[in-house]
């Protein structure tokens, strides 16, 4: 399922005093199975945008096509609750919508509410549960028991359970450890490739960006200004760092490798392409 | 030296667990000393912040803040010593401007007005927050949310900030602005700053590193002793440095490199090397 932006203006409070522009004239497309990175500094729109993936917020001018729906200012409010169910959206700190006694009961909240029955969304809530990699014995247990990188598998479950085609993650990391951090993006990255779904991620780490998506698109005050595969991104390091964006490690350590004297074609995004480049540089192996 | 913190044989369980929290910890921070305390999720980290300041009484043990024992009658005199910035901005504020949140401390501790005045003023400056005093917190982005949560603390001069994972939930510029403002705190007053971290930068930032592990000090050391540990780093809760990646991905591919830890312009040196010796 396809997501495209076609000309798409949004206007917050429109018509008030307080009349803000949120997005400025962004066309784009979200292909179907792509894994789209969105990266921008705080307040470049970049939330703005992912409302619009699921019509919880309409374009004041121009339209969204999510699959074979539009979505223009005139869109009618009735009959979007399908497009919520296919656009499944994981907010920032995602566990601070937990709210039921068990996490099964959690976890089946959205199914039963998109028509699901008893037994349909208890067997979901199992499924999806395991698939987050959380252990079966976790369905009984309160929620709130859990460790905070549970918790968020939890929140996670519960927006899988409603079997989306799109999964939209709005930095679904932050506050985690390291360790945590890297087996849920682990965990996305199985999602992406066995379930076969589109992710679309919010993110200020570009470590993220470079080791997982295949397109990128950068925000900045409103505006799409750039996109591109992260290999096309990163290729201008003064160009994002002009927009106050960072780099991969590996893009930035090889620029300082590059002001001694080192080569590199093309610029690497992670630490086993720099090693590799490397390798010929300094001798190759078994150097002494 | 004079110890700021002194940590004799703590241990603390938590009402209904069978597991402590908290196992024999004995820990000696210097006055003006930077110590980062690293460790996985659930290791004891916050167990023992909050045992530094009394929010919890240790089950055996003694915990000693600026010479005065944690007891009862010493828990105010203690918590005025000792300030802590916790991980959401966003759970700690409670005035309407800038300038209000940053009194709310003070007036607490019925500080006469004018001198109020004048704390809250030079705390904003110290922030380089003073140009936002009648903002509203609310608007603020995560970074300077955290700088007025420090303007805060300042105010009542403590001799010893506990940053509780202060810059786990800001974005990258957001996390460069604290950690700058704590550094140039510590410059222009003898300040003891206790960092409860999963940040590669902040951990660097201080002068000594303890893993905290299941309850218990693992190990302890410098920054450049503790990044040495290389790939197991992301077990104990922290990052592994980028310079220490790399070097393994070097190893890996059948270079040598040398065992010491190596920051990023060590390694940058040190490859420039081999190339020039080619």
């Amino acid at each position: 399922m396809d997501i495209t932006f076609d000309h798409v203006s949004f206007t917050y409070q429109a018509g008030t005093p307080f009349a803000g522009e949120g997005l400025r004239d962004v066309s784009t497309t979200i292909s179907d199975h792509s894994y789209t990175a969105i990266i921008g500094h705080t307040g470049s729109g970049k939330s703005t945008l992912l409302q619009h993936l699921n019509a919880l917020l309409k374009p004041t001018s121009g339209s969204v096509t999510i699959g074979d729906r539009v979505i223009t200012a005139e869109t009618n409010n009735k009959n979007l609750k399908p497009l919520r169910q296919k656009v499944g959206m994981v907010f920032q700190f995602a566990e601070n919508q937990l709210f039921e006694q068990t996490v099964a009961k959690d976890i089946a909240f959205g199914p039963k509410n998109f028509g699901a029955s008893d037994d349909e969304a208890a067997a979901l809530a199992k499924q999806m549960v395991t698939l987050v990699g959380l252990p079966e014995e976790v369905l009984t247990q309160s929620p709130f028991d859990l460790s905070g990188g549970q918790m968020r598998r939890v929140a996670i479950a519960g927006v899988l359970a409603m079997q989306p085609q799109v999964l939209v993650l709005d930095e679904p990391t932050a506050g985690l450890d390291p360790a945590g951090r890297r087996d849920m993006m682990t965990m996305f990255e199985r999602l992406h490739e066995t379930q076969g779904l589109t992710i679309v991620l919010v993110t200020h780490q570009m470590d993220d960006v470079a080791d997982f998506a295949d397109h990128v698109l950068v925000m900045d005050q409103g505006a799409l200004i750039k996109e591109g595969s992260p290999r096309e991104i990163f290729a201008d390091p003064d160009w994002l760092r002009a927009h106050q964006l960072g780099l991969p490690k590996a893009t930035a350590m090889a620029e300082q490798l590059m002001a001694k004297g080192f080569r590199f074609d093309p610029l690497p995004l992670t630490s086993d392409e720099l090693a590799d480049q490397l390798l010929p540089q300094i001798g190759g192996a078994h150097h002494e | 030296m004079t110890e700021a913190i002194q940590i004799d044989h703590l241990s603390y369980t938590y009402p209904d667990a069978t597991h402590p929290a908290l196992a024999d910890v004995s820990l000696d921070i210097a006055q003006g000393e930077w110590v980062a305390i690293i460790g996985h999720n659930g290791s004891g980290k916050s167990t023992l912040a909050k045992n530094i300041n009394g929010l919890l009484a240790p089950t055996s043990g003694q915990v000693t803040v600026a010479g005065l024992p944690l007891t009862e009658e010493n828990i105010w005199d203690i918590r005025a010593k000792v300030g802590i910035v916790f991980q959401n901005p966003d759970n700690q504020f409670v005035g309407a401007t800038v300038a209000d949140d940053v009194a709310f401390g003070l007036e607490n501790r019925g500080m006469p007005r004018d001198e109020m005045i004048v704390r809250v003023d030079d705390a904003l400056e110290q922030v380089n927050m003073s140009a936002f005093s009648s903002r509203e917190p609310a608007r603020l982005s995560g970074g300077q949310k955290q700088r007025v949560a420090i303007a805060g603390i300042i105010a009542q001069r403590p001799d010893i900030i506990i940053l509780d994972e202060a810059t786990s939930m800001l974005d990258p510029a957001g996390r460069l602005e604290v950690l700058q403002l704590i550094q140039a705190l510590r410059e222009r007053q003898s300040l003891t700053v206790l960092s409860i971290t999963h940040d590669i930068d902040e951990a660097a930032s201080a002068d000594r590193v303890i893993i905290l592990n299941d309850g218990a000090i693992k190990e302890s050391g410098t920054p450049a002793e503790i990044f040495a540990r290389g790939p197991e780093l992301i077990e104990l809760g922290l990052d592994v440095p980028f310079a220490e990646r790399l070097k393994h991905a070097l190893i890996s591919r059948g270079v040598n490199m040398p065992a010491h830890y190596l920051d990023e312009e060590g390694l940058v040196n040190y490859l420039w090397t081999l190339h020039s010796t080619m």
